[in-house]
């Protein structure tokens, strides 16, 4: 049945067939869109707060909005954009690159992905119920307890959904990566970018539970009258602080992870060359992942953890600039000695080097705790963020879909286009932030809605505005290259550049059930080897038969709706009990749902040789 | 062959939990969720950690803290644990009714402690007005047993819709799994409350 | 340690880096232009950790610039295959070590410099001034206990000796920062007192922010620390003890506005000693180098800050409209007569300018 999806269905059943879709391809373009839509929500809010601060004493935007700007802005990009473009990523092409048909958990998924929505949704429809979430995305207690009005509810509610959702997609993948591995693929072999999601996955795993721990003590305080943050009723507001960055240090390794292994494998594709020093790649992702654990505190600095704690914190958080390193020089040596060949994401690849290379640079400068103290809190401590965010994350999610998008989509992004909305953003992208490490020494501290006049922060400013209008320049450059290429662009096979590893085995885009016949893996760059060889394609590790698959389900998206409607109630109980009533209708919906998932057999389905070899013969197997 | 048949062998093998990809899958992720888990009991622990000093003057945990009742509840759950691995033990030899059979006395054993543990928070109500809002020990108390004691629940409400759902069909490739990560995450929850019955009340009462 | 780092300035690249970056910001209030003790400093470790990474950053531009020039596909080349390198030990060790050894070099200055800013073995001596910051929203109460003074907004040190401050909050988290003597450090509500010191070389007005995201006007939330010598302080000291709260106002309508501020304003502003009230402490008024922490110290500003509080500061707890304007213009009147100590008013003229 799937096989053959009807060509002629009308837009209801593509709605229908996204709403219950378990194929992990299909959950890579919901991630891709959302995250996609957040993304711009999210450079909206920037351009907005840049407007603010493109004068002294501005009042573009009030005190108030200001405040809700900074913090939707941070949440948005950190959890409703970056987190779910890496998951696209993630879902396009790690089912693909070893050699599996599908995700371990496809129902569950899909259930992560619409809680991520419905969470997103909620954050940003406090937009329109009067106000939004102002106490920055750290959300430092008690700011965030003695919040008036619903905002930080929606941050707690929001997040909370979301981070559910989060937590099981990196168990999924982890099960993906563990047990899913087509016959070959040692753990030795993964590509980088698999590896990379691997850790990822990892830290997700262990990290998440504290900010799901921090909200529910949060949602408590605010909600039902507990008093963990209240100093005058014995609370303590620093465990919030603690408990948020135990989650936040790691966040920001989840983020970055990925698109180094992204860029790994680009390096290397458009090199030509195989990864230099493959071992020592994956040894230092996991070394990054380990130690990002231990090194929370140093956002901390100046909270008064006194001498021995901060040197401790400083000391561990420099040991990750060594892994961190290998990887740069990894980088350039693989490219030292190759074909380079000068595509879109080959071009954002190169420039994340020397951009992140700053990132990293103030990132150990800010490691130092003492120097800290004067860095923390400020526009130098936005500049380092956003040098490895924007530097790294956002350089690295362009040069991802440059390269993957064929892949996904059967279309390569026009190359022209490409590097049009490059020069722009990346120009942009320095005259916004480096300055801002300067702001920042010159005594302005991050999160100001307003500079004053004569403190010499006027000319540094204006610069950042300018450059972040360039950014926004390049990003609208980019929508239309989407568009352009969605429109006019031909088709193209399914390995349009020379790749090496296995996705780039099968069509483009890949059928439903990714390989007809699983592939024996031979080596590190599987399909390379093949090449190499002088064959076309992968050598099968099993015969034609039949293909068993999952079925499809509404119940995720009705589990994710439940938590929604629920998360209504829970908010606005506080003002009267009858809105207790939401939480019982969406808590109802939600376990109703969990129930009929546990009770009803799924057994999935199976698509039958027959079919299987007339889709080869359209060229499925390649 | 048919997956139905696949599922259904007439010879089952020793590790039904683990016989098919799907099972394999379910067993490894659950041990995943459970390490998540332990990060999330591990920061309840800390928070409660930090603030059970913080009674605001008002009842302390030497104060309210009975053993006697807390040990009995101990040994309900401790005795749980062991019958779920009878249970388990019974799976892998394809005795369906004494796998049944051990499951339920799992879950009599959870409801008792349950009832325990919803008289003990409703006794502290009552007799001590020791609540969620009283202080910050308070709160960091009820939130971490009530988190555990919802844990509780959720564990039996499984195993009970699962013997419910399987009581006519016995065990195959499709529910082993089920059961044994039901009995996986059964036993989490007696170690999470080791740890409780240690870090809350004898360090509380000591 | 200074010795050290003396030696340290005399590298080429670390005292050309030290002239580029000192041109940056505004006296007094940037942290490259260090007027102090601490953020001399730190100013120090900043250099040796530019340097270090400069260093580097330059090696990495090196290899790169010559990949990208070298190794670039040319016409022709589209077919040729470069040889697939697995890796190379030696160089592995190398960029594995070196990083290692640069950031033990880094690594001592800061656990030094850690432990030094955390120094408090003299505080309590006699003689060593130890002051209570009290962070609010958004504004700043400093108190000195064994003087029995109490003060908001300016805060009087004497020049070159420590002065330790006892940090807490009376509500959200702030973040006390003088850029141009110390660093900063965050004042917690609760329990989670923090101690930190300040040490200013010279006389001088210093800009001071909040530094901790703390509601509406965190970013309003300045003050100024105004360093004198020694003897001024003590005269400073004098002065402000000397205050009798209820002393009266000289012209008619100041005495007017006196009894309008006993009647709407003295239930949460205090003049002279005491606790932190609901609003800053009026003392000295006079000689406030800002209204509100940001505005020319004018009587126009003062009455407009009186009558409408939240246009200046948003979010701030001080009621609107509470008097009116010819009311305030009283009360206007009478505070700036609250001319308690001309010590350090002085200096004002020569605060924070523009180079």
């Amino acid at each position: 049945m799937s096989t053959a999806m009807s060509q002629n269905r009308g837009l209801g059943a593509a709605i229908w067939d996204y709403l219950t879709t378990v194929d992990h391809k299909k959950i890579a373009h919901l991630y891709l869109v959302s995250g996609g839509l957040f993304f711009l929500i999210g450079g909206l809010e920037a351009m907005l707060i840049r407007i603010q601060l493109m004068q002294p004493d501005n009042n573009f935007i009030s005190a108030g909005l200001y405040n809700e700007m900074i913090t939707m802005h941070g949440t948005t990009m950190i959890f409703l954009a970056a987190m779910p473009l890496i998951f696209a990523l993630m879902n396009a092409v790690v089912p693909l690159q070893i050699g599996a048909r599908d995700v371990a958990f496809p129902f569950l998924n899909s259930l992560g992905f619409w809680l991520f929505l419905f969470g997103g949704i909620m954050l940003n429809v406090s937009w329109f119920t009067g106000g939004a979430p102002d106490a920055g995305w750290t959300n430092y207690a008690p700011l965030s307890t003695v919040s008036p009005g619903h905002g930080v509810d929606y941050y707690v509610m929001g997040l909370q959904i979301s981070g559910a959702g989060t937590l099981i997609g990196g168990i999924n993948f982890l099960v993906t990566i563990v047990n899913m591995r087509a016959p070959g693929m040692t753990y030795m072999r993964m590509p980088l970018f698999t590896w990379a999601s691997f850790v990822t996955s990892t830290l997700i795993l262990f990290a998440f539970p504290a900010l799901t721990v921090g909200l529910f003590l949060m949602m408590f305080d605010r909600m039902f009258g507990s008093v963990f943050f209240d100093t005058a009723a014995g609370g303590n507001a620093i465990i919030w602080e603690h408990l948020f960055w135990i989650f936040g240090h790691p966040e920001v390794y989840i983020l970055i992870l990925p698109l180094f292994g992204a860029f790994s494998d680009i390096f290397s594709t458009f090199s030509k060359k195989r990864l230099f020093g493959y071992s020592a790649m994956v040894f230092a992702t996991v070394l990054i992942g380990f130690l990002g654990f231990m090194v929370w505190a140093h956002h901390m600095f100046t909270v008064g953890m006194g001498p021995i704690a901060n040197s401790i914190f400083a000391v561990a958080t420099m040991a990750i600039a060594v892994p961190t390193g290998i990887k740069i020089f990894n980088w350039m040596f693989t490219m030292w000695g190759g074909n380079i060949r000068m595509t879109s994401a080959m071009l954002w690849s190169i420039a994340f080097i020397p951009s992140f290379t700053i990132g990293g640079m103030t990132g150990v400068m800010l490691a130092a705790a003492a120097a800290d103290y004067q860095y923390h809190d400020t526009y130098f401590v936005v500049g380092h963020f956003h040098y490895v965010i924007v530097g790294g994350v956002v350089f690295g999610l362009f040069a991802a879909l440059h390269y993957w998008w064929p892949k996904m989509f059967g279309k390569v992004l026009n190359e022209k286009l490409g590097k049009l909305a490059f020069w722009p953003f990346f120009i942009g992208f320095h005259l916004t932030f480096f300055i801002q490490h300067f702001l920042g020494l010159m005594g302005m501290p991050r999160r100001y809605w307003v500079f004053l006049e004569g403190q010499g922060l006027e000319a540094g400013n204006m610069i950042s505005t300018i450059g972040a209008f360039l950014m926004a320049l390049g990003t609208i450059i980019f929508i239309i290259n989407v568009v352009y290429t969605a429109v006019k662009t031909e088709k193209v096979s399914g390995d349009p550049w020379d790749g090496r590893t296995l996705e780039w085995s099968i069509p483009s885009p890949p059928p439903h059930y990714n390989f007809v016949q699983t592939p024996l893996v031979r080596g590190l760059d599987p399909l390379w080897v093949e090449k190499s060889e002088g064959k076309k394609g992968m050598t099968p590790a099993e015969p034609l038969g039949d293909i068993h698959m999952p079925n499809a389900s509404i119940l995720p998206f009705m589990m994710s709706l439940g938590l929604f409607i629920a998360g209504f109630g829970f908010i606005y109980q506080v003002d009267d009990k009858g809105w207790l009533a939401l939480v019982f209708i969406g808590m109802g919906i939600t376990l109703g749902s969990m129930l009929t998932r546990s009770l009803k057999d799924d057994l999935g389905h199976h698509i039958h040789k027959a079919d299987l070899e007339k889709d080869i013969e359209k060229g499925a197997g390649q | 062959m048919s997956h139905e048949d696949v599922l259904n062998p007439k010879q089952l093998p020793h590790d039904p939990e683990k016989a098919t990809l799907e099972g394999k899958n379910k067993f490894v992720g659950f041990w995943f969720f459970l390490g998540g888990e332990t990060v999330l009991f591990a920061c309840l622990f800390g928070t409660y950690l930090a603030l059970n000093r913080s009674t605001s003057g008002d009842n302390t945990p030497e104060h309210l803290f009975g053993l006697e009742l807390v040990f009995i509840m101990t040994m309900l759950l401790l005795t749980s644990s062991l019958t779920s691995v009878y249970a388990m033990y019974h799976m892998k030899n394809n005795d369906f009714r004494k796998m049944q059979i051990w499951l339920g006395i799992t879950v009599i054993l959870g409801l008792g402690f349950l009832g325990f543990e919803i008289y003990e928070f409703v006794h502290y109500i009552h007799e001590y007005e020791f609540t969620f809002r009283s202080s910050a020990f308070g709160s960091a108390f009820y939130t971490l047993v009530g988190f555990h004691g919802g844990h509780v629940l959720f564990g039996l409400s499984w195993i009970v819709a699962l013997m419910i759902r399987n009581s006519k069909r016995g065990i195959n490739l499709y529910n082993a799994p089920k059961f044994y990560i039901a009995s996986l995450y059964w036993h989490f929850i007696d170690v999470v409350w080791v740890f409780i019955f240690t870090v809350v009340y004898l360090m509380g009462v000591v | 340690m200074r010795g050290w780092m003396g030696k340290f300035r005399s590298f080429f690249l670390f005292g050309a880096l030290t002239i580029l970056l000192s041109g940056c910001g505004v006296d007094n209030l940037s942290a490259l232009k260090p007027k102090g003790y601490g953020s001399d400093l730190l100013f120090d470790l900043m250099m040796i950790s530019i340097a270090i990474m400069l260093f580097v950053f330059v090696i990495v531009m090196a290899i790169y610039t010559f990949v990208l020039i070298r190794y670039r596909q040319k016409k022709g080349q589209e077919d040729f295959i470069p040889k697939q390198t697995e890796g190379n030990k030696a160089l592995e060790v190398i960029w594995t070590v070196i990083p290692i050894i640069l950031l033990l070099v880094l690594a001592v200055p800061t656990v030094q410099a850690t432990f030094d800013l955390a120094d408090e073995s003299t505080k309590g001596d006699d003689g060593v001034t130890t002051i209570e910051v009290t962070g609010n929203q958004y504004w700043w109460h400093f108190s000195y206990p064994d003087d029995e003074i109490s003060t908001s907004q300016d805060l009087y040190i004497p020049t070159g000796e420590r002065v330790y401050l006892d940090m807490k909050s009376s509500d959200v988290i702030h973040s006390f920062w003088v850029p141009s003597i110390a660093g900063k450090m965050d004042t917690n509500p609760g329990d989670n007192d923090n101690t930190m010191y300040l040490e200013a070389y010279d006389e001088g007005v210093y800009w001071g922010h909040c530094a901790e995201l703390c509601g509406e006007s965190h970013s309003l939330m300045d003050f100024r620390v105004i360093a004198v010598s020694p003897d001024e302080y003590d005269q400073w000291k004098e002065d402000m003890q000397n205050v009798d709260p209820e002393a009266d106002a000289e012209t008619a309508d100041a005495q007017e506005g006196q009894a309008l501020y006993e009647d709407n304003c003295m239930s949460c502003h205090a003049i002279g000693d005491g606790a932190a009230g609901q609003g800053p402490n009026l003392t000295n008024f006079a000689n406030r180098t800002k209204i509100a922490g940001i505005l020319e110290p004018t009587k126009e500003n003062l009455e407009s800050w009186i009558v409408n509080p939240e246009e200046v500061k948003p979010g701030n707890q001080m009621p609107a409209n509470l008097v009116s304007e010819d009311e305030a213009s009283q009360i206007a009147e009478y505070l700036m007569e609250l001319d308690h100590s001309d010590i350090g008013s002085n200096a004002s003229d020569e605060e924070v300018e523009e180079e």
